[in-house]
């Protein structure tokens, strides 16, 4: 990882220095050592703060959108799962795609802190991937983990390793790629009755504090004015506490990201109740995907979404209630 | 705050008899906005209209709900009432209180309480009403119609007399359709070519008829009044220009092992042909799938015997792009395949024929020269056995559950024509009821019956069996409770008809509906019976539901009529209820251009605020029809569609749920 970050330094001063691009989109440490916060590097000089390592996470993605209307050209470096976002907005003319220079990286997934510090790793100032396991540095020592336990949820679903958009890559090490099954948790909710699976998205809905981070995070949430803000709409975040805010906010945005959304799963990442919120987003890809056949949102930047086309092989509407859309 | 009237009608007794109107009327005071209501027993009467109209004026209403019937059949006249006041007619809403309460409910008190929540969602909208202005949009003059057969031919030709041009596109090579197969048309047996080719001539003579043949519509954008048409038009591998139809290269080619089309495929044809003697326009065509030069590069006979030097062997696929301001579907009907029915053994057998194909045994100009002979041994057939109902009226997945209408009569005309020509001949008629309204047809199934001898026999046929040469028919006789078996030459089989297999995407293309047959649906059933539901698209002929040739030329005539209407106008009133999108909110994401079934929405680029130049939708109003799909599919409610906007609908849906 040390080698990829030297080689991203080096490349990004260069782009710099030769005037093709004017600022570099990156990531650098937070206030913590394991808090990595996207940032905008302008000099040689800043760039030596420039991090990636396994707590780089944050999908730089939708960044672009105000960083292209800028002048001048911005490099970004993206993991795999982040050049799914980066077409998605390509697509939805949110990003001008000529005045961006993507580097794709390598990624091998990021690790959770959440998940180190609930097995034990206390003040963790730093992290390092060997392959199979996970070292964290901690103030009271090192710390050892298995891999698989301490990812984040958005990497052990990981979509895969290729990227899908690029001008150059940087990869030391190919990473392997690994089949897992994304839809299992919404396959457990699906399992519920009905009654179960309210009670399990009231419980969680519960939680929500409205601090909007999921929403502020999600590349498919790139309106210029949010329905939720919007003192029009009707539905504008309301003081008076009610059920309706709780409940149907997540459903209502999962709705409005339906067929966009590319499952990159900040929205859970981000979350700072625990919500397990690409649940939401992944139970209507799933649908889609049975539905309307298989899609991957931001594969590309002109196929169309199923829910924005219409074909003759498009499912009559009693398909969808014999699969229990009515119940 | 708007000042709005509630008016009730009891309709007779249709509504009053399950509304308690006077409760209506009265719950409709304790509404926002509501300073007057009064029910009247035909509020569409013109004194129901005065007592709208004097609510207007003397109480100074700015917005009126009337509960009445559904908006379909009145809400253009309550409309019109309030404009000739001074309102505006955008202003008026409808409750449907029939359709949706009385005549669906018995019960009063429930329907009242329903009528009351419809109310109350027709006044939280009015309170949110806005005045709307319709624009004016220019009349193409100018009609596409799509089908050759009689049909379009008598569409065309009524409008073009008219004085407006028209444009027939047509898919096979020649104009004329199913009719120019027939041999006689019933009830007076005139030759069908005698009476169709002189209209065929007359439409390709015709100074405002264009025939494009050999060619289809590919796709259709724009409205009523000024639609654009993408037409391709197929390679001939004739230069029509050149060509004069003399007939030599069919002569020549050597090739013949096509199936002909126009005798059902009875016979062969060469792969360069003239589909018959009277098409039009009448010119050859090469059929590149058989052509020996097209498949090995060698040959090009028919090339160096064309003394027009007509031959185009490079010819290329054309697209001709027109502009219409009308559009008329008349793609006509097939006979089904009946493959699927095999009591019948129409695969299996040669002496099992289609209707279609005993016209063409018995036409001069068919594979026979006109003497009917079967055509397994081409022996003259003595036993004649009729199947009617064949695939019409069925239960079955291969059945169609309808009457196909014709079949009762050319079955009775066939008989008929053979008993007359051929007395030596029996003729059996296997039938569920014959069916014969219409003005002299049951005289002549009559004279069938007891001037020429057919057997009819009410019952239907389970099973035919080729037993060395002969048809065993396993039938039963209804009326004598017995199975029948008779031993025929020949059987001849009514096969229910379809829809053209094109009409559905002609449809889709025009945005037309069709019902689960692929009929197209009318605008309504009785009153407008040409139209289809989509403004500017008229219908012609079997596309709508099963026709005899009479009634085939009489609707054309009618739909010809409504087209005239229409392109005689210079300009049209749009429909005000558009979607328009709030540029401030607009992300510029395309969700909606996408979803737009009418092409109405393109993207420009704006300075919204100072300094902040975005891409933002941009609706064409005069191409907007209004069906909302946009403001649905809009993430950040961006558009909204006039007259319904989203605040009005939640408006109606929070009344209901109060």
């Amino acid at each position: 990882m040390k080698k990829v970050l030297d080689i991203m330094q080096k490349r990004a001063k260069q782009l710099l220095g030769e005037g093709i691009v004017n600022r570099v989109i990156g990531w650098k440490t937070g206030e913590f050592g394991y808090d990595q916060t996207p940032a905008v590097f302008t000099s040689a000089a800043e760039l030596s703060s420039l991090v990636y390592d396994s707590f780089s996470a944050p999908n730089l993605s939708k960044y672009l959108i105000e960083e292209t209307k800028k002048e001048g050209k911005a490099l970004v470096f993206l993991k795999p799962c982040d050049t799914y976002s980066f077409n998605q907005l390509i697509k939805e003319h949110r990003i001008d795609r000529e005045k961006v220079f993507v580097i794709g990286v390598e990624c091998s997934g990021k690790v959770d802190i959440n998940s180190l510090k609930s097995r034990g790793a206390v003040g963790v100032i730093g992290v390092e991937d060997n392959g199979e396991k996970v070292i964290a540095h901690t103030l009271y020592g090192d710390m050892e983990f298995a891999k698989d336990d301490v990812l984040l949820e958005k990497c052990r679903s990981c979509k895969g390793k290729q990227h899908m958009v690029f001008d150059e890559l940087i990869i030391v090490n190919p990473v392997k790629e690994e089949k897992n099954d994304r839809f299992i948790g919404v396959d457990a909710l699906d399992a519920m009755t009905p009654d179960e699976r309210f009670e399990f998205w009231r419980g969680q809905l519960l939680k929500c504090i409205r601090c909007n981070a999921c929403r502020n995070v999600c590349p498919a949430c790139s309106c210029i004015k949010c329905v939720f803000d919007n003192q029009n709409s009707g539905v504008a975040s309301k003081a008076s506490p009610d059920t309706f805010e709780e409940q149907m906010y997540h459903v209502i945005r999962a709705f409005h990201v339906a067929g966009r959304c590319t499952d990159c799963g900040e929205c859970t990442r981000v979350c700072p109740q625990d919500i397990p919120l690409h649940l939401l987003n992944r139970k209507l890809i799933k649908d889609m995907n049975a539905f309307y056949g298989e899609y991957q949102a931001g594969t590309d930047t002109d196929s169309r979404a199923p829910l924005t086309n219409y074909t003759k092989e498009d499912v009559e509407p009693n398909v969808i209630s014999d699969k229990g859309g009515d119940k | 705050m708007q000042k709005i009237g509630v008016f009730i009608c009891w309709c007779g007794s249709n509504i009053a008899a399950t509304v308690d109107v006077k409760r209506v009327a009265e719950a409709a005071l304790h509404e926002p906005g509501v300073v007057y209501s009064a029910d009247y027993q035909y509020m569409c009467s013109e004194s129901g209209q005065t007592l709208i109209k004097n609510a207007i004026k003397e109480k100074g209403l700015t917005g009126v709900v009337v509960c009445s019937c559904s908006p379909r059949m009145h809400e253009a006249t309550f409309r019109k009432a309030a404009e000739s006041c001074g309102l505006n007619p955008y202003m008026v809403e409808i409750a449907n209180i029939r359709e949706h309460v009385s005549w669906i409910h018995k019960d009063i008190e429930e329907a009242t309480e329903k009528a009351v929540i419809l109310m109350r969602a027709a006044v939280a909208k009015v309170n949110l009403n806005q005045s709307l202005t319709a624009g004016k949009s220019d009349v193409v003059k100018r009609a596409l119609v799509i089908g050759g057969g009689i049909a379009g031919i008598q569409t065309a030709i009524d409008i073009a007399d008219a004085g407006y041009e028209v444009d027939i596109v047509e898919k096979k090579p020649t104009i004329g359709g199913k009719m120019s197969q027939l041999d006689k048309t019933f009830p007076t047996l005139d030759c069908a070519a005698c009476i169709l080719t002189p209209k065929m001539v007359e439409a390709a003579s015709h100074e405002k008829i264009r025939i494009i043949s050999y060619s289809e519509v590919e796709s259709v954008s724009g409205f009523v009044g000024n639609f654009t048409a993408r037409i391709k038009k197929k390679p001939r591998y004739v230069n029509e220009a050149l060509c004069t139809g003399c007939g030599i290269c069919a002569e020549k080619c050597p090739s013949r092992k096509s199936k002909n089309e126009f005798n059902e495929g009875m016979d062969t044809r060469g792969a360069v042909y003239i589909p018959f003697a009277q098409a039009v326009p009448k010119l050859a065509v090469i059929d590149p799938t058989a052509c020996i030069k097209f498949k090995t590069g060698k040959c090009g006979l028919c090339e160096r015997n064309c003394t027009a030097k007509a031959i185009d062997f490079n010819q290329k696929e054309q697209i001709i792009e027109e502009k219409y301001g009308a559009i008329v579907v008349a793609t006509g009907f097939n006979p089904i395949k009946l493959d699927g029915l095999e009591e019948y053994g129409y695969s299996q057998n040669a002496d099992v024929i289609t209707s279609l194909e005993l016209e063409r045994l018995m036409n001069a100009a068919g594979p026979t020269g006109g003497v009917l002979l079967r055509p397994s041994d081409r022996q003259h057939p003595h036993k004649i056995v009729f199947v009617q109902c064949v695939g019409s009226r069925g239960l079955r997945p291969c059945d169609k559950p309808y009457c196909s209408k014709i079949c009762c009569m050319y079955t009775a005309k066939h008989s008929m024509l053979i008993r007359e020509k051929y007395p030596d001949t029996e003729v059996y008629v296997f039938y569920i009821d014959v069916r014969t309204p219409g003005k002299n047809f049951d005289e002549f199934y009559r004279r069938a019956v007891e001037q020429y001898g057919v057997h009819y026999v009410k019952g239907q046929v389970g099973k035919i069996v080729n037993d060395g040469g002969k048809l065993i028919v396993h039938g039963s006789d209804l009326l004598m409770n017995e199975q029948v078996i008779i031993d025929a030459d020949l059987v001849v089989l009514a096969a229910a008809i379809e829809p053209d297999p094109t009409a559905k995407s002609v449809a889709t293309m025009l945005t037309a509906s069709i019902d689960t047959n692929n009929f197209f649906t009318e605008a309504h059933p009785k009153l407008r019976p040409v139209e289809s539901p989509t403004a500017g698209v008229f219908l012609s002929g079997v596309c709508q539901g099963p026709k005899d040739i009479p009634e085939t030329v009489a609707q054309a005539s009618a739909a010809a009529v409504k087209v005239v209407g229409l392109l005689s106008k210079d300009q049209l009133t749009c429909n005000p209820c558009v979607a328009g999108s709030n540029e401030l909110l607009c992300n510029g994401c395309s969700s909606c251009e996408k979803v737009c079934p009418y092409g109405a929405i393109s993207y420009i680029t704006k300075e919204v605020r100072r300094g902040d130049f975005r891409r933002v939708a941009f609706v064409n109003e005069a191409v907007c029809q209004g069906c909302g799909a946009c403001t649905v599919t809009c993430p950040s409610g961006a558009m909204d569609l006039k007259g319904f906007t989203n605040k009005q609908i939640m408006a109606e849906v929070d009344a209901i749920c109060k």
